[in-house]
C-alpha cells in the first residue's frame, strides 16, 4: 500500500497562495509516437476510488481529473476540472466553478452532478474505498461513511457549473484532498455498467484513455483526442508491459524495447548502470516525500526515559547506512525530507557523537548499557542497515539483538503497544500522500497512530503537540500559509526534542529513460506522478 | 475400471476439500490483516471497520471457511481483495498460457531426457555415459531462477536468438520451456537409461539379436517402445512438479500464466487469490496423478486397477 509522492523541491512555491503560474509547454515537444514501459506486478485496478498504489497511481492520473491537479513536474496545486474557486471567509465553504466543454471518454459532457456522485462514491462505505477517511473534513461525512445517510449532505450542486463543498472545519489540505485520485471525477452510468468492475473498464475525461487491457499482459492507453486541456497529450499511445522482472525490464530497455521501466533500476544492477557515463546520462534523479527512520517505542523502559532516546540519537552513524544502500539516499535529521514544505532549514539534529551519548546515557542511569531487541523486515537491504544499527548501539553500550520478520509480522508487532522496543522502518517507512507537512504527522507520530494496530510505532503521544498540529490545519486562508508552515516546523521541532524517532535518511528517485525519450527532467521525478508524467513527456524519434 | 475412478474421484474431492481447509486456515492465520492490507494506512479505523464488515472478515473463521465453500461449490471463487476482480476470471484469463507453457516443458523434457537416456544406455559405461549422467545430475539441481536468467542472458541478450521474455509468439515459448523442462529431463535422462538397460537384457532381445536383426532395428522396433513406456507414464505426476516450477519461471520470463499470478499475490496477501491458484493447482496435481495411474495399466498389462 505504498503511495510515493515526491519532489523535487520548489518549497517556495507551494508556500504561496495556491494558484501560481501554469505549466510552460515545452517548445520542442512534438505530438504522436508510443512508448512500451514495463512492470512487474500486474495493475490491480484503475478505479480511482480504490487505486492506492504507486503504480496504479499516476496511471489513474491519466485517465482521469480531479477539481484540483498539479503543475506538471512539482508540488503546486492547479485547477484542474475547476475553472476557478472561491473560499469563503470563515474557510467553510469552497465553491468550484467548473469548465466548460468537458467531455468523459464516452462523449457525453461533465457536469456538477458528476462531481457530486464522484465524491458521494469514494465516501460510500460499499465502495470500500482506502481513501475515504481523506474527505472526513466535508459536512455529512460520519453520517455518510457510516452507510447512515445517502451521499454526502455537504457537497451541493448550484448549477450544472457549479459545486459548493462545505467543511466541519477550517482544512487547510483540502485543495490537495482534491487533487487526490480519490477525488477524481467518474460518469456514474459508466461505473454502473460496469458492475463492480469499473476498475477494469474505467471511464473518466484524463488525457488518455483505455484501449485494451490483456490480464497478465498488457494494458494500452489511446490519445483522447477530446481531451479538455489543449494539446495534450503529446503521446499517441503507451503499452504497459506487466509481468517483467527489473532486470528483464533493464536489459530490455539496453536492447531499445522498453523506454521506461517502471519498477526503476534494480538495486543488484545501480552501481553498473551508474558507473556506465553512457547509461547514468539516461537516468534522472530526484528527492522524494520519504523518510527512513528508527521508531523507539517511548511506553517501553528504559526507552521511557527522554536521555536514552537522544542517546540513541546522538550513536546512529547515518552516512555508514546510506553506503550501505549505494548510497541512494541523503541522511536525515528530522521527521520531514528536504523536499516537503515545512522542512526546518537551519536544524541541525542530533550530531553523531559517541562519546557525547554515553554521557547522556550515564545520566540516565544506564552507564553500562542495557539489552533490547531492534525490530526489521527480512528483505535486503533492511537486515544490513539493521546490523549497522546493532553494531552503532553496541558502541554505547547497547546489546540490540535483531528480530527480523515478514514485513506484516513486523507492522502487527509495532501495532502492538509493548511488543516492539526498536523498529527499523525500511520498507514500510512512510511516504506522503500529498505534499504537505501534516501528512507526516497524525497516522505515524500523533496520538491518532497510536492505537493498537496503528502505524504510531513510537507509541508517542503529545497532546499538546497534537492541539497545535489541530490548530496548523485549521489555517486555511491562503494568506496564513506562511504561518502555517511556521507551525508545523515547530511541531516536528518538538517531535525531535521528545526524540521518538531517529530519522535515518531520505530516499531518492532514480527514474531511467530510453534515448528518445524528451521533456524536461522534472517530468521524470514528477512528484505526483512515478515513474513519469505521461500526460507531457513526449517521444524525440517515432 | 469404472467403481475404481469413482472412488479416485471422491478421494480427490476429500483431498481437495482437505487442501482448501488447511489453506484456508493458514492464510487466514497470518498475522497479516487482509483489512489493513486494503485500507492502507491513510485509513481510519472507521473506514477500517467497514472494509472488514463488507468482507465479512468480521465473522468467526468458520462461518467464513463455510461461505467460501458453498461459493466454491457454485463454481465462485470470490473476489481478489486488491485488484477487486472475480478470482475466477483472472485465473481463467491466465489459465492458457500455463498449460501452454507446461506443453513445452513436456516437449522439451521428453526429447531431451530420453534422448540423453538412450544415448546413456548403449554407451554404458562410456565416458559419455557418465558425462550425460552428470549434466542430468546438474539439470535436475540447477535452481530454475538460476538456468532462467541463465539462458535468457546467454540466447536472448547475448545471442538475440530469442525475445527477451514476454509472451505472444512460439519464439516466446522456448526458453521458458527449456528452463521448466530441463528439471525434467534430468530425471527423465536416468529413468530412461534405467528402463534401457533392463530392456536391452531382456530375453526377447537376445532373440531378436539370434534371429539375425541389425542393430538398429532391435533398438528402434524392440527395444525402446518397451523401455519408453513406463517413463512415459511418469508424466502425470510431472504435472504437480510443474505447479512449483512453473511459480518461478514465469516470473523470471514474464509469462503470464497462474503461477505469476500466485507469486503477485502472496506479495501482496491476496488471500482469495492464493486460495484459487492453490486449488486450481490442487486440482491438477490430483488430476495428473489419476491420469498416471490409469495409463499405467494401458501399458503393463500386468498391473491391474483395484
Amino acid at each position: 500500500m505504498k503511495r510515493l509522492l515526491t519532489s523535487t523541491a520548489l518549497i517556495a512555491a507551494l508556500a504561496m497562495p495556491a494558484i501560481a503560474q501554469d505549466y510552460t509547454p515545452d517548445p520542442n515537444a512534438q505530438p504522436g509516437g508510443a512508448i512500451t514501459i514495463t512492470y512487474k506486478d500486474d495493475v490491480a485496478t484503475l478505479d480511482p476510488a480504490i487505486g492506492y498504489d504507486w503504480q496504479n497511481w499516476s496511471m489513474i492520473k491519466s485517465i482521469f481529473d480531479g477539481l484540483m491537479d498539479y503543475i506538471p513536474g512539482t508540488t503546486e496545486l492547479r485547477p484542474g476540472l475547476a475553472e476557478s474557486y472561491e473560499i469563503s471567509e470563515d474557510g467553510l465553504t469552497y465553491t468550484f466553478k467548473l469548465r466548460d466543454g468537458v467531455t468523459f471518454h464516452n462523449g457525453r459532457e461533465m457536469t456538477a452532478e458528476d462531481v457530486k456522485y464522484s465524491l458521494d462514491r469514494v465516501t460510500d462505505p460499499e465502495t470500500q474505498s482506502p481513501g475515504a477517511g481523506f474527505f472526513g473534513a466535508i459536512e455529512g461525512y460520519d453520517a455518510a461513511a457510516s452507510g447512515e445517510a445517502e451521499g454526502l449532505s455537504g457537497v451541493k450542486v448550484i448549477d450544472n457549473q457549479t459545486v459548493e463543498i462545505t467543511l466541519t472545519r477550517p482544512d487547510a489540505t483540502f485543495l490537495h484532498v482534491m487533487a487526490l485520485n480519490f477525488a477524481s471525477v467518474v460518469p456514474q452510468e459508466a461505473v454502473e455498467a460496469a458492475g463492480g468492475d469499473f476498475g477494469k473498464e474505467p471511464v473518466g475525461t484524463g488525457a488518455f484513455k483505455l484501449g485494451e487491457w490483456t490480464i497478465g499482459q498488457r494494458l494500452v492507453f489511446e490519445k483522447f483526442e477530446d481531451h479538455w486541456r489543449e494539446g495534450v497529450p503529446y503521446l499517441d499511445q503507451i503499452t504497459f508491459e506487466v509481468g517483467q522482472e527489473p532486470i528483464v525490464a533493464l536489459l530490455r530497455l539496453q536492447n531499445g524495447e522498453v523506454d521506461v521501466p517502471g519498477d526503476g533500476i534494480p538495486p543488484a544492477k545501480f552501481v553498473e548502470v551508474m558507473n556506465d557515463p553512457a547509461q547514468a546520462e539516461r537516468v534522472v534523479e530526484g528527492g522524494q516525500l520519504h523518510t527512513g527512520y528508527i521508531t523507539i517505542n517511548t511506553q517501553m523502559p528504559p526507552f521511557d526515559d527522554v536521555k536514552v532516546r537522544q542517546a540513541v540519537n546522538m550513536a546512529i552513524n547515518k552516512d555508514r547506512i546510506i553506503q550501505i544502500i549505494n548510497g541512494r539516499a541523503v541522511p536525515a535529521n528530522q521527521p520531514l525530507p528536504p523536499s516537503m514544505p515545512g522542512y526546518t532549514e537551519n536544524y541541525e539534529g542530533y550530531q553523531y557523537d559517541i562519546e557525547a551519548a554515553k554521557a547522556l546515557l550515564a545520566e540516565a542511569g544506564h552507564p553500562d548499557g542495557f539489552e533490547t531487541e531492534l525490530f526489521v523486515m527480512n528483505t535486503d537491504p533492511n537486515p544490513r542497515i539493521a546490523q549497522a544499527i546493532q553494531q552503532d548501539l553496541k558502541q554505547i553500550g547497547i546489546d540490540a539483538s535483531i528480530q527480523s520478520l515478514a514485513q506484516a509480522n513486523v507492522i502487527a508487532a509495532g501495532g502492538e503497544k509493548e511488543q516492539a522496543p526498536m523498529i527499523w522502518s525500511g520498507g514500510m517507512a512512510w511516504i506522503a500522500d500529498f505534499p504537505d507537512p501534516s501528512n507526516f504527522y497524525g497516522p505515524i507520530l500523533g496520538c491518532a497512530g497510536a492505537v493498537p494496530g496503528g502505524w504510531n510505532w513510537s507509541w508517542y503521544c503529545n497532546e499538546e503537540l497534537d492541539a497545535m498540529a489541530a490548530e496548523a490545519d485549521s489555517m486555511a486562508d491562503p494568506e496564513q500559509a506562511e504561518e502555517r508552515l511556521g507551525k508545523w516546523s515547530d511541531v516536528y521541532m518538538k517531535v525531535m526534542e521528545d526524540a521518538p524517532w531517529v530519522p535515518v535518511f531520505n530516499e531518492q528517485r532514480y527514474t531511467m529513460k530510453s534515448e528518445r525519450m524528451g521533456g524536461d527532467d522534472a517530468l521524470y521525478v514528477d512528484p505526483v506522478s512515478i515513474p513519469v508524467n505521461y500526460d507531457y513527456v513526449y517521444v524525440t524519434e517515432q | 475400471m469404472a467403481a475404481y475412478v469413482f472412488r479416485r474421484l471422491i478421494v480427490s474431492v476429500l483431498i481437495l476439500l482437505g487442501v482448501s481447509f488447511i489453506t484456508f486456515f493458514l492464510l487466514y492465520a497470518l498475522p497479516a490483516d487482509p483489512v489493513r492490507q486494503i485500507a492502507g494506512r491513510s485509513a481510519t479505523a472507521q473506514t477500517v471497520e467497514n472494509i472488514r464488515q463488507q468482507l465479512g472478515l468480521d465473522q468467526p473463521l468458520l462461518v467464513q471457511y463455510w461461505r467460501y465453500l458453498t461459493g466454491l461449490v457454485q463454481g465462485d471463487l470470490g473476489r481478489s481483495y486488491l485488484q477487486r476482480t472475480d478470482v475466477g476470471t483472472l485465473i481463467a484469463a491466465r489459465l492458457p498460457a500455463s498449460l501452454l507453457l507446461m506443453a513445452g516443458a513436456i516437449g522439451c523434457e521428453l526429447v531431451l531426457g530420453l534422448t540423453m537416456g538412450v544415448i546413456a544406455a548403449l554407451k554404458r559405461g562410456t565416458a559419455t555415459d557418465q558425462s550425460l549422467m552428470i549434466a542430468s545430475f546438474v539439470g535436475v539441481s540447477a535452481p530454475q531462477f538460476v538456468v532462467g536468467l541463465l539462458l535468457l542472458y546467454v540466447f536472448a541478450v547475448q545471442l538475440g536468438w530469442f525475445p527477451i521474455g514476454g509472451y505472444g509468439t512460439w519464439a516466446h515459448l522456448v526458453l521458458p520451456s527449456l528452463t521448466l523442462g530441463i528439471m525434467g529431463s534430468g530425471w527423465y535422462s536416468r529413468m530412461m537409461r534405467s528402463s534401457m538397460v533392463d530392456v536391452l537384457r531382456a530375453d526377447y532381445i537376445r532373440t531378436a539379436r539370434a534371429k539375425g536383426l541389425t542393430r538398429r532395428r532391435v533398438i528402434l522396433r524392440h527395444a525402446l517402445p518397451n523401455a519408453i513406456l513406463p517413463v512415459i507414464a511418469m508424466i502425470g505426476i510431472d504435472i504437480g512438479i510443474f505447479m512449483g516450477g512453473i511459480v518461478v519461471v514465469e516470473s523470471v520470463f514474464g509469462w503470464p500464466g497462474i503461477g505469476q499470478l500466485a507469486w503477485q499475490a502472496i506479495q501482496r496477501v491476496d488471500i482469495p487469490i492464493i486460495m484459487g491458484v492453490t486449488l486450481v493447482s490442487a486440482c491438477a496435481i490430483v488430476l495428473g496423478n489419476l491420469l498416471a495411474d490409469l495409463v499405467t495399466p494401458l501399458i503393463d498389462p500386468r498391473i491391474k486397477l483395484r
